[in-house]
């Protein structure tokens, strides 16, 4: 039986994992940027005559206020999950996927259209026809980009952030054409019942987390356990020495690279699917995608990282909704807060530098 | 279609508006390039500058001093930039990427604490910077109407470009930049202080960036908004790369792209509307511009250390 060979195998995996890891610096300079992004945060909340311990505790709240608070961070986490990994995994070929956003955009889009044009197949197989889908647009939106990058050399940022507005122009003009349109919505038809992915108790939780979990073991699997996910660090690592060992680094650059759109178009449908239920014209850039890039760092690229970071980010949009409410404070006080973060993992030199003075300081004192 | 003179020299007049202000932000593209610093940051500083323009403007009715506090706005974003990438050899493209996020939350958290306003700010009474009118061009037949008066950023817009290559190719200052970004250590080996070089690169982009910004928002129109950048700061980018990291290749560049910005915002004068759905024509400027990269650059080869921070003990 496969089953029972797989459990040494699992267990050898997460012993390799936990001796690989460097917690040094893989959670002492993530835990201290969160904790410096914060206290600017409540800078700029002193500088205007309020206090940042209130919006510490809304942020708190936000979490763990209530069970249904719990449920609904997770619930915002869950599509920042699949961004995350789609970002990190181009990270490790040493890509920058800044179009998780748009990716994700296709996958809410595509993943609607074909719950509303196909509604005549049975439900799992349309949720499953769905979830394809989407996956398959984002990793499409991606494989261009991708393909200029491998063949023509073109630096895949500037493309994929074309690639992100045309992603949010394609949506609207197809959400509000005919061929889609709820009349009196600015939105499509609702995707069929049957296909729904089922919430928890009504919140933004729902089955698709099984699904994230599963992408996080999936890219955590092939990132360090396959020839290929070992070719996709080399290359990472040192293009021109990946090279020389002969590994096809185009090849492996836009396969990292669509492999990114899959799991970016694949949170994408689940958004679709299991929160939005039908696509809703867009009024800006869902934020979910380039967020993704954040989590991403934050979690050091990892994909448990990810997952880590993903909470964190979820708990930050929750905060965001209910701060002004509850404390006066403008909501993008939240943002401010993030960029800090992002500045802080960036230049981890900074981040080690005031951890060692601070040692320091409490040393001599 | 619908081609006539008037049609025609509308379109030509947007191109020319448009493209100006991508060519601000892009002369400080190629200013922080040539020096070594990759610049994804244009798009928050322009944001930022726009933000600044109009709150200044409000707060003093003097629309000159909004364009000088956009300037500020942007060389702020910039100096973080600069010492987060130069100082502590953060991944400038991840430096950058915070810096979009923080030039929006930045303009919308002092928007809304200051003036309590959410999403836009108006000028409302304030005034804007006014139009230059060039006397006699304005009253030849067909340049009259594209180049007769404009917002006086869009004359400088090309003025500057003129500076930035004079700059960058006829003095020893713009010799010292092309040397930091193509061998920082060739260039520190003969006395040059090449983190001084660095930051002047950035802090011009940024200066160049915020000025954008404010023609945006004070000089084309009346207003900041959340989104007003709009990809431009990459746009603009783009721009660079296209033309080669030169400020002339760059303007034709801009040009290129502001002909597709144009046709984009009169398609309904054009004819063209009532064929494609506008928030499908939005996407125009976006598809030259990979086109535009994918097809007549292919491999392009910018300054050597563009992206690398520098280290004087690495050879």
């Amino acid at each position: 039986m496969p089953t029972e060979r797989k459990k040494p195998e699992f267990w050898k995996m997460m012993k390799n994992f936990w001796q690989t890891t460097n917690w040094e610096s893989n959670l002492k300079v993530p835990l201290a940027a969160i904790g410096f992004g914060l206290l600017v945060g409540g800078v700029f909340v002193l500088t205007i005559g309020k206090n940042p311990i209130d919006v510490y505790l809304a942020i708190w709240k936000a979490m763990f206020g209530s069970p249904r608070a719990f449920l609904d961070v997770i619930g915002q986490a869950t599509p920042l999950v699949f961004t995350g990994l789609a970002v990190a995994f181009a990270f490790r070929t040493g890509m920058f996927n800044i179009g998780a956003e748009g990716q994700f955009t296709m996958g809410m889009l595509v993943a609607g259209i074909a719950g509303i044009k196909l509604h005549w197949l049975p439900g799992p197989v349309l949720m499953v026809v769905c979830l394809a889908a989407g996956t398959l647009a984002g990793g499409l939106w991606a494989a261009i980009p991708g393909w200029l990058k491998a063949k023509r050399g073109v630096h895949e940022v500037i493309n994929s952030i074309m690639m992100n507005y045309i992603a949010l122009y394609v949506t609207n003009t197809l959400v509000l054409s005919a061929w889609l349109r709820d009349p009196g919505y600015q939105a499509t038809y609702e995707v069929p019942r049957k296909a729904l992915i089922r919430n928890f108790m009504g919140t933004t939780a729902n089955w698709g987390i099984t699904l994230a979990v599963v992408a996080v073991i999936v890219v955590y699997f092939l990132l360090w356990r396959t020839k290929l996910g070992y070719e996709i660090r080399a290359t990472g690592h040192n293009p021109h020495a990946a090279q020389y060992a002969g590994i096809n680094v185009p090849k492996r650059l836009l396969g990292a690279f669509v492999v990114s759109g899959l799991l970016a178009g694949l949170g994408g449908a689940v958004q679709t699917l299991g929160v939005k239920r039908r696509v809703f014209q867009l009024f800006g850039f869902t934020g979910v995608g380039l967020d993704g890039i954040a989590v991403s760092l934050i979690g050091r690229n990892h994909p448990v990282g990810v997952a880590l970071a993903a909470l964190l980010y979820g708990t930050l949009y929750r905060a965001s909704a209910s701060i002004q409410l509850s404390t006066g404070v403008p909501k993008q006080v939240v943002g401010i807060i993030q960029a800090c973060i992002i500045f802080f993992i960036a230049a981890d030199e900074i981040v080690r530098y005031l951890l060692k003075r601070a040692a320091r300081k409490g040393e001599s004192a | 279609m619908n081609l006539n003179y008037v049609t025609i020299t509308t379109l030509l007049f947007f191109a020319v508006r448009s493209a100006a202000v991508l060519l601000l932000a892009a002369l400080g593209g190629i200013f922080s390039e040539q020096t070594g610093v990759v610049n994804i940051a244009l798009e928050g500083m322009i944001t930022f500058g726009s933000f600044a323009a109009v709150a200044v403007t409000i707060l003093t009715n003097q629309p000159w001093l909004g364009v000088l506090a956009a300037i500020l706005a942007g060389m702020l974003m910039a100096a973080l930039h600069g010492i987060l990438s130069i100082r502590f050899k953060a991944n400038q493209v991840i430096s950058g990427t915070a810096i979009n996020i923080l030039a929006v939350a930045l303009s919308s958290f002092l928007m809304k604490s200051i003036f309590d306003q959410g999403g836009h700010l108006l000028l409302d009474k304030a005034p804007k910077v006014a139009d230059w009118s060039i006397p006699f061009i304005r009253d030849l037949p067909w340049i009259g109407p594209i180049l007769g008066t404009h917002s006086p950023g869009v004359y400088l817009a090309f003025v500057l470009t003129g500076v930035t290559h004079f700059v960058l190719f006829h003095t020893p200052l713009g010799l010292r930049m092309r040397a930091v970004g193509e061998h920082p250590h060739a260039a520190d080996t003969v006395g040059i202080n090449v983190y001084r070089i660095r930051y002047l690169g950035v802090l011009l982009s940024g200066a160049l960036a915020g000025f954008a910004g404010s023609v945006l928002s004070i000089g084309i129109g009346t207003a900041f908004l959340e989104n007003m950048a709009a990809g431009r700061g990459f746009i603009a980018l783009a721009a660079v790369i296209f033309g080669k990291w030169t400020p002339l290749g760059t303007m034709a560049a801009c040009l290129l792209f502001g002909v597709s910005e144009a046709i984009q915002v009169t398609s309904n004068l054009l004819g063209i509307g009532q064929y494609i759905p506008s928030s499908l024509m939005a996407t125009f400027p976006y598809i030259i511009t990979m086109l535009a990269l994918a097809g007549f650059v292919g491999r392009t080869v910018g300054p050597a250390a563009s992206g690398q921070p520098y280290e004087v003990d690495k050879r």
